[in-house]
């Protein structure tokens, strides 16, 4: 069970980094590649302790996609690093043919996805990757939600043969989630609740345990569940937890358009219609500023999914 | 075992009147880069390549192809069928509904043979990087061959790829460009100059060999021949092959006009009158 409360702070793509480099001791076959962000990544301790697996690119990252699709012919299970925006909007043909549609064995892991990249700005922040990539048939998305929970998704997929999307990010953020254990596509119970159904993927997932107190003190006894694999989305975790509460608020740290908000909406629409609110970048570009700023600046604090909740509530 | 320059010819005679007639079928497809590279697809499948055409994806031990310019996917079919990848038959389903043999090629359907998707251009020089990295890491000593088209060229990722394999010796790699100066919109000279190709990739640190006489069957099989004992020697190699587009069929021949066009039922009777059945028709 998770913590409502926690002890340390760390980026996500440590867990990320932590976890290559468990797998490069427990698996031979995994190789990693990365167009110079080795250190931003935090793949050098990988690299260090396993210099002939390491595949230094070079600013190319199409080049490195295809590598990677190649690297699996003969039973290589690649994982290409680099920031999320060259991780998919740029090389995103280069991953529908020679990955996707080819159903090449590699993971895409993507650092530094959304607007808590901060000052470097919109160039670098995207907001519309989970779209880009959960459009792909076939494609695997994962956004975890703190150290862990990354750390423990990175062993996992590595056990999947398939093509990978793992999203993660930059800024030292709360440690609640256990470790070990990842099962891809199985959503986590955080909270039980019977008023609201609150859905919350990667960053966001902090925000929403954070709503969890100031909704009691209003009366509301909310449903937190961590959705960490969008796609595939696991569909019976949300329709049970619908039916319970009859309300719905998504939270993630994406556009409002192509996230997880529209996965769930797809998914009521069709066997449970819901009243439902979206807490996300309403289709907007990011900009420089510091995290914290800018994820109060773009509604993705508690105190909007706490707005989110009263919204629906008042639908239901 | 390795077949004679005779016999090989044979081959190229019977997958030429294959290209013409599964484009005919379908009315679509692309006969003039397929035919332009006939002599190059059979004497690398029949005379090279170390293969087993009972199919493996990973092919360890295996001397492995890719084909970036998907799009000549008419004489990649057929030779492989000749090979014994899958029955000469199939190939009367190209680009029809529900079946393996797609307008470009792809591992989707699990077509024996075929271990990439292409036809996007400019993928396949980094996709046989990845492929002959993975051969190095696993001590297997076998080689892999690309082809591209020159228009394919234009593609940015493809330098990035020449880059990448001359920086990390990438030796154990075969590209060849077919050289036939024709793209969609016209020439390549016209459309966008490629320059002296052979400067510029010596200059990205590939050794290179030219072969003008692309669909002449014992300069092709001696170039690839020549291509093959310069592997290990710490440079990724280029072969830079002259084609004819259109090769085989006259009225075809030296033209971008035939890139992307079928021809008709009289055509169709024209271009089979200039080829000979050797291995009966599909």
């Amino acid at each position: 069970m998770a913590n409502f409360t926690y002890t340390e702070k760390k980026d996500t793509r440590s867990g990320f980094g932590a976890g290559l480099s468990e797998l490069g001791r427990s698996n031979p076959d995994v190789v990693a590649l990365c167009a110079d962000l080795t250190g931003s990544l935090k793949m050098d301790a990988f690299q260090k302790e396993f210099p002939d697996r390491f595949f230094q690119i070079g600013i190319a990252e199409a080049n490195m996609i295809g590598i990677a699709a190649g690297m699996t012919i003969g039973g290589k299970i690649p994982f290409t690093g680099t920031f999320a925006n060259f991780s998919t909007g740029r090389v995103y043909d280069q991953i529908r043919q020679s990955v996707a549609y080819s159903g090449k064995n590699v993971k895409i892991c993507a650092s530094h996805a959304g607007v808590t990249l901060g000052e470097d700005g919109a160039t670098h922040q995207i907001l519309e990757d989970i779209g880009l990539m959960k459009m792909l048939p076939g494609m695997v998305v994962i956004n975890p939600c703190d150290y862990n929970q990354t750390k423990a998704a990175t062993i996992a997929i590595a056990e999947y043969f398939g093509p990978v999307y793992l999203r993660f990010g930059r800024p030292a953020w709360p440690i609640f989630m256990p470790e070990g254990n990842f099962q891809i596509g199985k959503a986590i119970h955080l909270k039980e609740g019977k008023d609201v159904s609150i859905f919350a993927t990667g960053h966001l997932v902090w925000k929403a345990i954070e709503a969890i107190e100031p909704l009691k003190a209003l009366g509301i006894d909310a449903e937190v569940i961590n959705i960490h694999t969008i796609k595939p989305l696991d569909e019976e975790a949300v329709l049970d937890s619908v039916a319970k509460t009859r309300c719905v608020v998504t939270a993630e740290e994406h556009n409002i358009h192509g996230g997880l908000g529209d996965s769930i909406a797809q998914l009521l629409a069709r066997k449970n219609p819901t009243p439902m609110e979206f807490v996300a970048v309403n289709d907007t570009f990011g900009e420089s500023a510091t995290p914290d700023q800018l994820m109060k600046k773009y509604g993705l604090e508690s105190s909007n999914i706490m707005k989110a909740v009263q919204a629906v509530l008042k639908r239901k | 075992m390795s077949k004679s320059i005779p016999e090989l010819e044979k081959i190229a005679s019977q997958v030429r009147r294959d290209i013409v007639r599964m484009v005919h079928a379908v009315n679509s497809g692309h006969p003039g880069g397929s035919l332009g590279c006939t002599e190059f697809f059979v004497g690398l499948y029949f005379s090279v390549l170390t293969h087993n055409p009972s199919f493996n994806m990973d092919g360890k031990d295996e001397d492995l192809f890719f084909l970036s310019n998907g799009h000549i996917s008419p004489v990649f079919y057929s030779v492989l069928a000749h090979s014994g990848y899958f029955a000469k038959d199939e190939l009367a389903t190209f680009r029809k509904l529900n079946s393996r043999l797609q307008g470009h090629p792809t591992t989707h359907e699990h077509l024996p043979g075929v271990r990439i998707a292409s036809g996007s251009l400019g993928q396949g020089l980094s996709v046989g990087i990845g492929a002959a990295l993975t051969k190095k890491l696993n001590g297997d000593k076998s080689i892999v061959y690309t082809l591209h088209g020159d228009g394919e060229l234009q593609e940015g990722q493809i330098w990035e790829a020449a880059m990448y394999a001359a920086h990390n010796q990438v030796d154990n790699l075969i590209a060849t460009v077919d050289l036939n100066g024709q793209q969609i919109d016209g020439s390549t000279k016209n459309v966008l100059s490629l320059g002296n190709l052979k400067a510029k990739w010596e200059a990205f640190g590939w050794q290179v060999l030219d072969e003008d006489k692309g669909n002449d069957m014992q300069s092709v099989v001696n170039v690839l021949q020549k291509a093959k004992t310069l592997t290990g020697n710490g440079k990724p190699i280029l072969i830079l092959l002259k084609t004819d587009m259109g090769a085989g069929v006259d009225f075809m021949m030296g033209s971008h006009k035939w890139h992307g066009v079928a021809p008709n039922d009289e055509q169709l009777a024209q271009a089979l009158a200039q080829l000979e059945e050797t291995l009966g028709d599909y």
